[in-house]
């Protein structure tokens, strides 16, 4: 009969580039994975029950935990979405719906400037506008550090999803009587709403794990933190310091924070993702 | 809103338009009222001329169907009807229309597109419930109490045929129902604000036969109600529906005259061109 089909050199490249695309895929999803098993590996010995609800032993003491550190963390990430991501989304919504060129230029190119400012950079920029004035560290500071690094990647994801709602609705928004208001409100955003937390909830993924903005703005603290106003510690920052410490079980602990913390970025991501399933699930019956 | 349907004065109307209009209805059959008037009327998009002096009455209460080749202007003229080419930046119009014995521009855009409603190409539901979809435009208003809201919901998709379909899932996403019964959604949609116009651009092009004939139907039932202009580039369609049929090229208005006038004999050799599918 006819000559084998497809070509014999056809499939050979077809292995090839499948096996090549196959590699780099494993090499990615494996370093995560390595990361993951290492930390726990080394950090296992640390993570109990204590290493969550107790504070930070005095050195040369063994046992302590890092609860501080995680309180800090769910504070500082809490006023960061706060301060941060109301004016990442309405300068989102600004961008999709009103901006014309010029202005949307600007506003584009400095946001992804913004996006650039090394991290060390905004904890200093913070330093000065928050810690000098009020004359100590607290939550407050390193929370509006936080918030101001989600500022750009909220305002790009809630534009990219806000853009993706088809013309068709915002006109059949308007042919019924609705103001563009109205139809921004009532029919495009809540066509989006499940794109924009998905991208919100990576942004806070995103910044739950710098540790330069923190130094300069929360600082630390080896105990509890009460209110707002008073230097806390957080868990990227307790990495750091027990990291460079000279003390072996510091090392186990700083270990295993970074094992709860690379979870919780996993958890936060996973939820992500079925948060985003089922906004398609939803637009697609 | 019905205050805008009070009797109109014929000889108010500039010589052109009663020339065509009387054209157009003969001498023995009693004149409905004009929806829209239309004189001189120029669109551009940019520099780009999409509407030529068109003059052009639409009777009020029957079926009008714009016809004519892509680009010809007909879906641009159907969207100058509720305003809807003011969102669209660099548009600019000349000349006047009409609305009953208002003039267009005089409402705000949003009164006006309630009481001209309009339905697209593509079937576009809210990412909402059947219900919310329905509901939309009454709830605009602030002023309907719940049970008020769900007769209206009812009522209206009972207009548009799809009561029967839907009263089991109406709080179910609307992007689960098929191509044919959104369209039918947007229709009772576009209904439940009680327009006194409804718009059609091409309603059908993206349904099946079956969800076509449907549509159809309730063409012809809701038409004692409210006027309804439709944009079709199916000619069977345009004779099935209509009352009164537009041919359009080039941006300008080629004829006017009743369905069966110009499906049967033409005046103009274009249109006859057309219709019989020598081009287009």
């Amino acid at each position: 009969m006819s000559a084998t089909y497809p070509p014999l050199s056809r499939k050979l490249v077809n292995i090839v580039m499948l096996s090549l695309t196959g590699l780099c895929t494993l090499l990615v999803v494996s370093a995560l994975l390595t990361i993951l098993v290492y930390l726990l590996w080394n950090g296992a010995h640390a993570l109990n029950l204590n290493f969550f609800i107790k504070l930070p032993a005095p050195v040369g003491q063994s046992g302590g935990g890092v609860s501080n550190a995680i309180v800090g963390t769910l504070k500082l990430l809490a006023l960061a979405t706060v301060s941060g991501v109301p004016i990442g989304l309405l300068g989102g919504i600004y961008l999709s719906e009103f901006a014309g060129g010029w202005s949307a230029f600007t506003v584009r190119y400095t946001t992804d400037l913004l996006n650039g400012v090394p991290s060390v950079v905004m904890g200093i920029f913070v330093y000065t506008l928050v810690v000098l004035p009020m004359h100590h560290f607290s939550t407050l500071a390193g929370g509006i550090a936080l918030g101001i690094m989600m500022i750009p990647i909220a305002l790009r994801s809630t534009e990219d999803f806000l853009r993706a709602v088809p013309r068709s609705l915002r006109e059949g928004g308007l042919a019924l009587g609705a103001s563009k208001s109205e139809t921004i409100f009532t029919i495009v955003i809540p066509a989006a709403i499940y794109g924009i937390l998905t991208g919100i909830m990576l942004d806070v993924a995103r910044v739950a794990g710098e540790t330069a903005p923190l130094l300069f703005t929360a600082f630390g603290n080896q105990f509890n933190s009460p209110g707002w106003l008073q230097p806390t510690a957080s868990l990227p920052v307790v990495i750091y310091n027990y990291a460079i410490s000279p003390y072996d079980e510091w090392h186990q602990q700083a270990w295993a924070a970074g094992f709860v913390l690379l979870s919780g970025l996993l958890v936060v991501s996973i939820l992500a993702r079925l948060v985003l399933a089922r906004g398609k699930k939803m637009s697609h019956g | 809103m019905k205050t805008l349907m009070k009797p109109f004065d014929l000889s108010q109307l500039s010589k052109a338009h009663e020339v065509r209009f009387a054209e157009v209805e003969g001498a023995e059959e009693q004149l409905p009222w004009p929806q829209f008037t239309v004189a001189d009327l120029n669109f551009f998009y940019g520099h780009h001329q999409a509407l030529k002096d068109i003059n052009l009455i639409v009777p009020n209460k029957r079926v009008t169907a714009f016809i004519g080749p892509s680009g010809c202007g007909k879906t641009t003229l159907l969207r100058t009807f509720n305003r809807m080419n003011e969102i669209i930046p660099g548009t600019r119009v000349e000349g006047s229309i009409r609305l009953g014995d208002k003039d267009l521009f005089s409402f705000p855009a949003t009164t006006l597109r309630r009481v001209v409603g309009m339905v697209f190409q593509k079937p576009s539901p809210f990412p909402k419930s059947i219900f919310d979809n329905v509901a939309y435009g009454l709830r605009l208003d602030n002023t309907l109490r719940r049970n008020e809201i769900a007769d209206k919901v009812e009522q209206s998709l009972r207009r548009a045929a799809l009561w029967e379909e839907v009263k089991d899932i109406l709080h179910q996403s609307a992007n689960g129902i098929s191509g044919g019964q959104q369209q039918r959604l947007c229709i009772a949609r576009a209904l439940a604000v009680d327009p006194e116009v409804l718009l059609l651009d091409e309603p059908c092009s993206a349904l099946d036969p079956i969800s076509t004939a449907k549509i159809e139907d309730l063409l012809f039932e809701i038409k004692n109600q409210c006027t309804i202009v439709i944009v079709t580039h199916n000619m069977l369609q345009a004779a099935r529906v209509a009352d009164y049929v537009g041919f359009f090229l080039t941006g300008q208005l080629v004829e006017f005259n009743r369905a069966k006038q110009i499906f049967q004999n033409p005046e103009r050799q274009e249109t006859q061109d057309y219709i019989t599918g020598r081009f287009g």
